[in-house]
């Protein structure tokens, strides 16, 4: 027993210091002539597209400015526990990068912790601002007025139909459904005609996460009013709204993908993986009909990505998501992205911002934009051929731009994108009629907000 | 050896230090002024040890506490407060929370008393009675299991038994009714992975165990007319009775807190049909940012788990 309690205490006294010299290696040194950049580095290892580029805007940086030095940071994880590293490093400023990258979805939940540092001193001065569309801005904009981040790039979302099981089915190929209606009956005749194939896919649960509250739910609930306010949050009474009209039309528009059997099995939907299994099974099997899906997808088809698929082009055509009824302005998109900020807590924000330029001058903002297959904030780049026809669906997807929403992505938005996930999760289980999973949500929404409800 | 003579050393000799029986033979000169310069001198050693473990090991733990009774964030607010047993009230009226704490019971009492204790002490007793190649061999795949990454034996039950799955292809073949087992039965699958991973660990605490029972114990038991049932009912399991409570102390407290393993096969879901309490906790704190009620809930697992190990140190001390 002794002995062994001793060889513990002496490992354990080995180990201990042994991370503690380790840890003191890397303290904060906040040397003035060097910029630290922290990003987020796939997982996969093969995914090079953002070391790729940082390294060469690195290059051109430190030829610019001689004397400086610019340290990538970069930190290997999922998106979730990226944000979760990221607000612990903030927090101090030992370890608080000069420049980070986030998601617009948590930027204003970062703002309201004091993490970050408002730009507008360099936006003024800064002349190619101008060229960034005026929904991008908004979405780094906190709610006291002033701008936290540089976007760069957005996405959209739509409707992806593979052509073949539309032919078989007899619908259209250049197909563009008008009302949520018109998207249902195109599903309902895959399902007659086409046996063995997944009419639509509608992400849905909480597995899915975000991909149920933003490719799934608020595509649909965005169509649900007059086009021009936003369903789910009062920006003047600065309030959330409680699930009214629309809400429960969209969450019928769940239940029936789940109740007619329009929609993959439940249990596939539920399946956390399943966002792969679309990508990279069902869509280039031909074994989906219809996927309310993001732009980003060709990502996942492009040379070396392991599912391979360069003919997409030819055998899947592109939609816009329709509004509810039709009305105006007839089509929907959510937006999200990611932006360039600089934290408080930075020791070197000058040095951090001359970094930022670098990478949006004209020039390299295209570079990015097409590497990652991400949609232009730039207006000067949106209208340049060179990136128009750089893939096929660049254009349709940049022309959604125009019609697109972002989230309000205030600190209690990701608690009440859980809200939406249940309620969701309700109805496709059958677990819950609309009305109920609508009660459910108007509950937990007054939980996730404080109270802070207000109903339209 | 008798069962008395296994009595651990351990308790008395935490109790001796400050006593004078302690000299050893061949070091009985000196008074008590000696051997406590003696053993103040052999601590000296172990002295940075002590304050590295409260720094790093102690010192967390009071932090966690600390924390629990404030409204931190993650992210999402400007100033964090104290807030008194605001998350502890919180729980209790959480539906999600009593959830947990409900399947984090079925999951204990499944997967770690019932599966992994008793199926590592069938195995065990099954391998005494079989020849060595057979003996290498099941040991060998067992021990497989349990040596494998908790994140990559997720991924092999997840691929056993998802719709598309080899259990289900097994199913079929037999004619049997297939189902997706991870979205009826997550709990059952999730214990069932436990099981199949842990259970090797039951078996080596019960192999060694039962190694140490003398031989003439158990020929005298059979000579005297007792069955296979009897002997184990009757000799075998009072005499091996430390190692189950020390193996099914160590198995809860393990099972208690698989996070992994779960994580990867169902995220704990459909609808929370899975989430035990380290996912459940996982979500609070990491998924809405609320460190400070996922604090709260990381200290009352740790409850669950103290109360699981009084009971099983209880049992211990019963002992003869």
């Amino acid at each position: 027993m002794r002995p062994s309690f001793r060889f513990t205490a002496l490992f354990t006294l080995t180990a201990l210091t042994s991370t503690a010299i380790a840890a003191c290696g890397s303290g904060s040194g906040s040397d003035p002539d060097t910029v630290k950049v922290s990003f987020k580095q796939s997982t996969d290892n093969s995914i090079k597209v953002m070391d790729t580029y940082l390294a060469d805007i690195k290059k051109q940086f430190e030829k610019a400015n001689p004397g400086k030095k610019v340290e990538l940071v970069p930190i290997k994880a999922p998106d979730s526990e990226y944000y979760t590293k990221l607000q612990q490093m903030l927090r101090s400023p030992k370890t608080a990068p000069d420049l980070v990258y986030e998601d617009t979805f948590l930027i204003n939940s970062d703002i309201t912790s004091g993490y970050l540092k408002p730009l507008d001193p360099y936006l003024e001065k800064w002349k190619d601002w101008d060229q960034f569309i005026d929904t991008a801005k908004a979405a780094t904009a906190g709610e006291d007025g002033k701008t936290y981040g540089v976007p760069d790039g957005t996405d959209t979302r739509g409707l992806w139909f593979s052509k073949d099981v539309f032919a078989k089915a007899g619908l259209p190929a250049d197909w563009q459904p008008k009302t949520w209606a018109e998207v249902l009956d195109a599903a309902r005749a895959i399902k007659e005609k086409v046996p063995g194939v997944t009419p639509i896919n509608v992400y849905t649960g909480k597995p899915a996460g975000e991909a149920a509250t933003m490719q799934g739910f608020e595509m649909l609930l965005y169509g649900t009013n007059d086009g021009t306010t936003d369903p789910l949050y009062d920006k003047d009474g600065k309030k959330w709204i409680a699930a009214g009209k629309g809400f429960e039309d969209s969450l019928a528009f769940v239940e029936s993908v789940y109740k007619e059997k329009l929609g993959p099995e439940v249990s596939d939907a539920l399946d956390p993986n399943f966002g792969t299994a679309v990508r990279g099974e069902l869509l280039p099997q031909g074994k989906l009909g219809i996927a309310l899906d993001g732009s980003w997808l060709p990502q996942d088809w492009l040379e070396g990505s392991g599912h391979e698929w360069p003919e997409w082009s030819k055998e899947l055509g592109l939609a816009a998501m329709p509004t509810q009824n039709g009305q105006a302005p007839g089509k929907v998109s959510m937006s999200g992205g990611w932006a360039w900020s600089i934290p408080a807590k930075a020791a070197n924000p000058d040095l951090a911002f001359d970094f930022v330029k670098t990478m949006q001058t004209r020039a390299n903002a295209q570079k990015w934009y097409i590497a990652n297959s991400g949609i232009a904030v730039r207006e000067d780049v949106a209208n340049d051929p060179a990136y128009v026809d750089a893939q096929p669906g660049i254009k349709f997807f940049t022309d959604l731009v125009e019609s697109t929403h972002y989230r309000p992505a205030y600190p209690a938005y990701p608690k009440v994108s859980v809200a939406i996930q249940e309620a969701m999760e309700g109805v496709t289980t059958g677990d819950l009629s609309v009305e109920e999973a609508a009660r459910g949500y108007d509950e937990a929404l007054k939980e996730a907000t404080d109270n802070q409800v207000v109903s339209k | 050896m008798t069962a008395a003579a296994q009595r651990p050393v351990g308790p008395e000799v935490a109790k001796a230090p400050p006593g004078p029986p302690a000299p050893a033979p061949g070091q009985a000169g000196g008074g008590r002024s000696v051997t406590a310069r003696r053993s103040l001198l052999r601590a000296l050693p172990v002295s940075p040890a002590v304050v590295l473990l409260l720094l790093f090991l102690a010192g967390p733990i009071a932090y966690c506490v600390v924390i629990a009774f404030t409204d931190l964030q993650l992210t999402g607010q400007a100033e964090e407060s104290f807030v008194g047993f605001e998350n502890f009230q919180r729980a209790f009226q959480d539906e999600a929370f009593l959830n947990a704490v409900w399947l984090t019971l079925v999951f204990t009492v499944l997967s770690s008393l019932i599966g992994q204790n008793t199926l590592g002490l069938a195995l065990a007793t099954l391998m005494q009675r079989a020849s060595k190649p057979v003996r290498t061999l099941a040991g060998g795949i067992v021990v497989t299991a349990w040596v494998l990454p908790e994140v990559v034996a997720g991924f092999l039950l997840y691929a056993f038994f998802r719709r598309e799955g080899t259990l289900n292809a097994i199913l079929d073949w037999l004619h049997l009714p297939s189902q997706n087992w991870l979205f009826t039965l997550p709990i059952l699958a999730v214990s069932f992975a436990n099981v199949w991973r842990g259970t090797a660990f039951s078996m080596l605490v019960y192999s060694a165990a039962l190694n140490e029972i003398p031989k003439e114990v158990t020929e005298a038991a059979e000579v005297d007319g007792a069955g296979g049932w009897r002997r184990m009912w009757h000799v075998t399991l009072p005499m091996i009775r430390r190692s189950i409570a020390t193996n099914l102390m160590l198995n809860t407290l393990q099972t208690l807190s698989v996070f992994g393993l779960i994580w990867v096969m169902t995220r704990g879901g459909p609808s929370g049909k899975s989430q035990t309490l380290p996912l459940f906790m996982y979500e609070q704190a990491f998924q809405n940012s609320l460190i400070g009620y996922g604090t709260a809930v990381a200290l009352l697992l740790l409850l669950i788990g103290s109360l699981f190990s009084v009971v099983y140190l209880r049992l211990l001390r019963t002992e003869v």
